[in-house]
């Protein structure tokens, strides 16, 4: 690495154009909406500066406090699904024979190159009342029925007396699944990576050590792969937290999180101004949880480096 | 001793395990089943939506998508988005990663965080604030500008969100690059733009493609922040999808999205062989 001084002239021909662009495109931006936040909508299409802080002042109303708790247990939820099922799968990709292990982390990975509005809309299509899902869950209620019967316990109508379809658009469980299906990846890759830096010998010595396997996976393997899991429940939980379309598509209007009534600010109540204030309070959230972990991260660096 | 060790399992032989491959096989099914039921039903005979019932199997869906002009301008539209904007998010990118790689100066690991920063912020954050940025500045695309150039305002979106990815990507790839070799060139004559272009840009060459093949996707399928940019005139594939989804069901988006799938999947695997072609040569 070189001073940006020896030349100077190379230097500036390669950092001007894409600082500039960041500093038009994406810093001025954000400082516009900055000041969009204080200021107030006087007409239909005028906005003026006023300093006020009421916009911020009505993220405090009921209404939106709801919302946000909402927003933050649904990304919770979804992110902690994810990692439940994320680790074992990260575990099954680690461990398979080395030429196996492209072909599964190609399997997990593809999902994520469709379009993220394709996969919503197929998840939407099969999650209806009458769609494949409630279909299979029919079929294996029938099943079920017909076992009952068998067995003499038909009378009594133990499972219901007639299959009843799950709804899933519009609540929350829709929402939570479509989450889960589109951030899966975010989920496994990290803790995949952590998995392969794993050191397998404190493994075999916790075995040799007459450890179960349980035992093992709860106090050696988890401690040691948790860095990872707390990265991948970052990435999956930020994302999940400013999720426009699943809520828009599967919630139906009835699962809103902050990222749908940010929208309707903009395109359809035309309050700007607090429109303005929502996405940056959201923007301050994510700043939050980023920076707990670069500080947290910091300090077990700090802890080890006392150590060794 | 030796015989009760083998009975026992090994350390880290998790993939053997049943519970845990019957999670993996769950998972892989969760993760595929919708898109594969998508394709399936974009086959389907079915003048009604809902993609409920099979009865029989028709490309008309396919044929309809085809004629359906206004699904086909917005396909055509994000193409175009994706094309010019990976081109340039592939240029800032390369010297985005050239500088970070190369020179050291004041107020750079503030300046990295920067670059990072269009990564890690919502979506929705960044759409709200380049529509009102436009806005604000008078930038509206008029009616009736002259294709593609009534794209710009998606397009330089698009690039800004984009191109930090590309950089990511090159910058991994400049790491590795021996900077003997250009001390060697240097040392016979070579010129500061010679260098780079018959050294460096050769070596970086595999991270060019794969930074714009990310970029390329990305751009493919950015619903939240085109949403926000574009105007009732200038619609793309994934907001003109949105916009039928929501009135109604219809095998006729099945169609168009499975042919959406499709040029990823192709992408993709083109990317994939590069990849490995690269390794087999190193």
């Amino acid at each position: 690495m070189e001073s940006f001084r020896k030349n100077l002239s190379v230097f500036l021909a390669f950092f001007t154009p894409s600082a500039g662009w960041l500093f038009l495109f994406f810093i001025a931006p954000l400082g516009i909406i900055f000041v969009y936040s204080f200021s107030e909508t006087i007409s239909l299409t005028e906005v003026e500066l006023t300093w006020t802080f009421e916009n911020y002042g009505r993220l405090l109303e009921p209404e939106i406090q709801t919302l946000f708790w909402r927003s933050i247990w649904l990304a919770s939820i979804s992110t902690a699904v994810c990692l439940v099922v994320g680790y074992p799968v990260a575990l099954v990709i680690a461990t398979a024979p080395a030429k196996w292990k492209p072909w599964l982390l190609l399997i997990v990975i593809l999902p994520f190159w469709t379009n993220l509005l394709i996969r919503t809309y197929a998840l939407l299509n099969i999650l209806g009342t009458r769609g494949r899902v409630n279909e299979g869950l029919e079929w294996l209620w029938t099943k079920a029925d017909g076992f009952l019967t068998l067995i003499g316990l038909g009378a009594y109508d133990l499972i219901g007396e007639e299959f009843e379809p799950i709804v899933f658009l519009g609540r929350w469980s829709g929402v939570i699944i479509g989450l889960v299906y589109v951030h899966l990846p975010f989920t496994i890759l990290p803790i995949y990576a952590a998995l392969e830096r794993l050191d397998r010998s404190y493994l075999e010595a916790s075995l040799d050590l007459g450890a179960s396997q349980w035992r093992t996976f709860r106090s050696v393997l988890l401690p040691l792969t948790m860095a990872g899991v707390i990265t991948a429940a970052i990435i999956t939980f930020i994302p999940m937290l400013g999720s426009f379309l699943t809520p828009a598509l599967l919630g139906r209007g009835q699962v809103d999180m902050i990222a749908n009534v940010i929208e309707r600010q903009f395109k359809g109540a035309n309050d700007w101004p607090f429109g303005a204030a929502m996405s940056l309070f959201l923007l301050y959230v994510t700043f939050i949880i980023l920076a707990i972990q670069a500080f947290a991260a910091m300090r077990k660096q700090k802890r080890s480096e006392r150590r060794g | 001793m030796a015989k009760a060790r083998r009975n026992k399992r090994g350390p880290f032989e998790y993939a053997h395990k049943l519970s845990m491959q019957t999670v993996f096989v769950l998972a892989t099914i969760f993760l595929y089943a919708p898109i594969v039921v998508l394709i399936i039903f974009s086959f389907n005979d079915s003048r009604r939506g809902g993609n409920v019932i099979w009865r029989g199997f028709t490309t008309d869906y396919y044929v309809k998508a085809a004629n359906n002009a206004s699904l086909i301008e917005a396909f055509v539209n994000s193409l175009a988005i994706a094309v010019i904007s990976t081109i340039f998010a592939v240029i800032l990118g390369a010297i985005t990663a050239i500088v970070l790689w190369r020179f050291r100066f004041p107020l750079k690991p503030g300046y990295e965080g920067l670059v990072a920063l269009p990564i890690v912020i919502p979506e929705i954050c960044m759409g709200v604030a380049i529509a009102v940025f436009f806005s604000s500045m008078g930038l509206y695309v008029s009616p009736g500008t002259l294709w593609p150039f009534n794209l710009t305002n998606i397009i330089i979106a698009h690039i800004t969100f984009s191109f930090p990815f590309a950089a990511m990507v090159i910058r991994t790839r400049l790491n590795n690059f021996n900077r003997e070799m250009e001390e060697a060139a240097k040392d016979l004559g070579a010129s500061e733009f010679q260098v780079f272009r018959d050294i460096l840009l050769p070596h970086m060459k595999p991270g060019l493609i794969a930074g714009g093949l990310l970029a390329f996707t990305l751009s493919l399928d950015d619903f939240v922040i085109t949403f926000f940019t574009s105007g009732p005139d200038t619609v793309t594939f994934p907001v003109k999808v949105y916009s039928m989804v929501r009135f109604s069901v219809t095998p006729e988006i099945n169609a168009a999205s499975t042919v959406l799938i499709l040029i990823t999947l192709v992408l993709t695997a083109i990317a994939m062989r590069f990849q490995s072609f690269e390794e087999e040569h190193k």
